[in-house]
C-alpha cells in the first residue's frame, strides 16, 4: 500500500504526466503506428534510409543544420565573448536586439531574407552596382542558411554570454605569460572553458534548424530540406504514413543530438532553450 | 630544509627598471609617475593596502597593462614598453593560481614550453624536474580540481617557473590560503627564490610576507612609493607616518610635551615605582605565545591606547594599573 508521501508525489506529479502523455506519448506512439500503416507498411521506415530522395532530403538537412550550427557558435561565441567582456553605451540595446530574433517567426524571417536576397533585394542591386550582374540568394540553400544563422545566434548567444561571464580572465593571463599567443590562448583556454556552453547551445541550434520549417516554406518550395518534404509528402502526394515516418526519424535525430549533447556536458542542456 | 632545486636553471634573471610610468583610468590617476630599479636576482616586494598601485604596478612589468605616454619598461636596460606580455619571458603567479582546468598538473607545467615549441621529451624531463622542485611529482596526472590550494599554488610555481623565464611576478599567492599553510608555503616560496637567484616581484597587502620575503620592500600608498628599503630600514626606519603604521604597529605618547614614537616590542611592562609612564589596562587579547595589551596611558594626550605584548603566564589582568618603560635607544 503506497503511504500517504508517495501519494503526495503521485499527486504532484499528475499534471506534468498527463500533460506528457496527451501531448507526447500518445501523439508520437500514433505517429509511429501511422508511419507503418501505408502501403509499405513497416517498409516506410527503412526507405527513409534507402529511398535514394528521402536520403538525400536527410543528409541536406543535416549537413545544413550542422552547418548553421558551426558558423552560429563561431559568431555567437566571438560576440558573447565581446559583450560579456565590454560595457559601453548601448550594451543592452545591443544585446537586446541581437537576442529579438527568437520572437520572430519563421515566415517573417523568410520575408526578411527575400528583402535581402530576393530578386528585388538589396543584395542583387548591390551586386549589380559592382558587378553588373545581380547575385540572387534568396530561394536557395544559401537563402535558407542566412536565415537559419540569423534566428539562430539568439538562441545562442545568451548562453555563450553567460559562461563567458565566469571564464577567469587571470587564465588568459596566465596563458599569456607562459607565451601563448592570442590564437592560442583562445584555442587553450577560452574554448574549452566555453565548451559545455558551446555544446548545449550548439545542440539547441542544430535542433531548431533540423525542424525549422516557416522559413523554408517561405523562401522556396523546392528547397529540399526534411521538414519540407514532409509537407509535399503529406499535402501534395497525400502519401500520410510516409509523411509520419519522416517526422518520427526527424523528432528522433534531434532527440538523439540532445541527449547526446547533454549526456556530454553533464548539466541541463533544456536549461539553455 | 633540503633544496632540491635543480643548479642548471640557477639564473639571476633580468635587471628591471620603470622610467616615470603612471598609469590613469579615465580621469582617476591610480599610479602617480614612477622611477623603480629591481636589481638582478632581487626579491623585491610591493606592499601596500588595496587601490595603492602594487598591482598595477605589477602588471604594467608584466606587460598586461601599458603605462600611459611618457613611461619606459626596461628589462637589462632593453626598451620592453611596447612588447605583448607573451613575448616578454615572465613568470606569473596569481592569487586565484589560475590553472587551466582542462589540463592535468603535468600538461599545467609543460603549457609553457608547449606554446614555446619545446619537443615533447625535453618539455617532458623539464616538467618533472620542475614538481619534483616544488615536491609534487606524485601529483603530475592529477585533475586540477583534485588538488588542494597549497598542491594548486605549488603547481602555478612550478608552471611559471618552467620556461626559465627572465622575472618572477607573484600577485599575493598565499592570500587565499588558510593560516598555517600559508606559513609553509612562504618558507617554500623563500627557499624557491634564494636558491634559484631569479629576480622576483611579490605583490602583498601582508607586512609580515614582506619582511620574510623581501629583499627589499618598497611601502605604497595611494599610487605612490612612500618608502623602499630594507625590511630593517622600513621596520626601524620609517620615513614616515604611513609606513609606521602599516608596516606592524607604532605606538604613540606625547607626554609632558615630548612625543615617544615605539614598537610594541619595545616598551616593558615594570614595576609602577620605578615607571617611566603609568597606565590601565583597557583590552586584553590571550594569543597563545604572549598577550597583547591595549593600555591607555596616564596623561598621554595622543588619544589611542599603547599597544604592548606581555608574556603568557604572567600578564596583568583587565582594568589593572600598571607601569611601562621604554627599552633603552628610545
Amino acid at each position: 500500500m503506497p503511504n500517504r508521501e508517495t501519494k503526495l508525489h503521485l499527486l504532484l506529479i499528475a499534471p506534468v504526466a498527463i500533460c506528457f502523455t496527451a501531448f507526447f506519448l500518445i501523439p508520437l506512439g500514433k505517429l509511429f503506428l501511422i508511419g507503418g500503416s501505408g502501403e509499405f507498411g513497416w517498409m516506410a521506415y527503412t526507405a527513409v534510409f534507402t529511398e535514394r530522395r528521402y536520403v538525400e532530403s536527410m543528409i541536406t538537412t543535416v549537413l545544413l543544420s550542422l552547418l548553421v550550427t558551426l558558423v552560429t557558435l563561431v559568431i555567437s561565441g566571438i560576440a558573447g565573448v565581446f559583450l560579456a567582456r565590454n560595457q559601453f553605451a548601448g550594451h543592452s540595446v545591443l544585446t537586446a536586439m541581437l537576442t529579438l530574433p527568437l520572437a520572430f517567426p519563421g515566415v517573417v524571417i523568410g520575408f526578411m531574407i527575400i528583402m535581402l536576397g530576393g530578386r528585388q533585394g538589396l543584395f542583387p542591386a548591390l551586386t549589380e552596382w559592382v558587378s553588373g550582374e545581380r547575385v540572387v540568394f534568396a530561394y536557395s540553400l544559401v537563402g535558407l542558411f542566412v536565415g537559419y544563422i540569423y534566428f539562430s545566434i539568439p538562441r545562442t548567444i545568451l548562453t555563450v554570454m553567460a559562461a563567458a561571464e565566469k571564464l577567469d580572465p587571470r587564465l588568459e593571463e596566465a596563458a599569456r605569460s607562459l607565451g601563448a599567443r592570442p590564437l592560442q590562448v583562445v584555442a587553450h583556454v577560452v574554448v574549452p572553458a566555453l565548451y559545455p556552453a558551446l555544446l548545449a547551445a550548439g545542440a539547441i541550434c542544430f535542433a531548431t534548424a533540423m525542424g525549422a520549417f516557416g522559413t523554408a516554406f517561405t523562401l522556396a518550395t523546392k528547397i529540399n530540406v526534411l521538414p519540407m518534404v514532409i509537407y509535399t509528402e503529406f499535402t501534395m502526394q497525400a502519401n500520410i504514413a510516409m509523411a509520419a515516418a519522416l517526422s518520427f526519424v526527424l523528432g528522433l535525430i534531434t532527440w538523439l543530438a540532445l541527449g547526446l549533447a547533454r549526456s556530454l556536458t553533464g548539466n541541463s542542456v533544456a536549461a539553455a532553450a | 630544509m633540503p633544496t632540491n632545486a635543480p643548479n642548471e636553471s640557477r639564473n639571476s634573471g633580468a635587471h628591471i627598471s620603470l622610467r616615470q610610468c603612471s598609469k590613469s583610468y579615465r580621469a582617476n590617476r591610480v599610479l602617480q609617475p614612477l622611477d623603480l630599479d629591481i636589481r638582478a636576482g632581487e626579491t623585491l616586494v610591493l606592499l601596500g593596502p588595496s587601490g595603492c598601485g602594487k598591482t598595477t604596478t605589477l602588471r604594467i612589468i608584466a606587460g598586461l597593462d601599458t603605462p600611459d605616454a611618457g613611461g619606459a619598461v626596461l628589462f637589462d636596460g632593453q626598451n620592453v614598453t611596447a612588447v605583448p606580455i607573451e613575448r616578454r619571458n615572465v613568470g606569473m603567479v596569481f592569487q586565484s593560481y589560475a590553472l587551466f582546468p582542462n589540463m592535468n598538473v603535468g600538461d599545467n607545467v609543460k603549457y609553457g614550453l608547449r606554446v614555446r615549441g619545446y619537443a615533447p621529451a625535453e618539455a617532458h624531463s623539464r616538467a618533472q624536474q620542475m614538481l619534483a622542485m616544488m615536491r609534487i611529482e606524485e601529483l603530475a596526472s592529477r585533475r586540477i580540481d583534485q588538488l588542494s590550494g597549497g598542491q594548486r599554488q605549488r603547481v602555478a610555481l612550478a608552471r611559471a617557473l618552467a620556461p626559465q623565464p627572465r622575472v618572477l611576478l607573484l600577485d599575493e599567492p598565499l592570500a587565499a590560503l588558510d593560516a598555517r599553510l600559508r606559513d609553509t608555503l612562504r618558507v617554500e616560496i623563500d627557499r624557491l627564490l634564494r636558491s634559484l637567484g631569479i629576480t622576483a616581484i611579490y605583490v602583498t597587502h601582508d607586512q609580515s610576507e614582506a619582511m620574510a620575503l623581501g629583499d627589499r620592500i618598497a611601502v605604497m600608498e595611494k599610487g605612490v612609493v612612500a618608502q623602499i628599503g630594507t625590511p630593517e630600514d622600513i621596520y626601524f626606519r620609517p620615513s614616515n607616518a604611513f609606513v609606521s603604521d602599516f608596516v606592524g604597529t607604532m605606538n604613540t605618547i606625547l607626554h609632558n610635551g615630548a612625543r615617544y614614537l615605539f614598537r610594541p616590542e619595545d616598551i616593558e611592562l615594570v614595576d609602577r615605582s620605578s615607571a617611566q609612564f603609568s597606565g590601565t589596562v583597557v583590552q586584553r587579547q590571550f594569543l597563545g605565545d604572549h598577550v597583547q595589551l591595549a593600555i591607555a596611558i596616564d596623561g598621554n594626550q595622543e588619544q589611542r591606547p599603547v599597544t604592548a605584548r606581555a608574556d603568557s603566564r604572567t600578564a596583568p589582568p583587565l582594568n589593572a594599573s600598571v607601569g611601562l618603560t621604554l627599552r633603552p635607544s628610545h
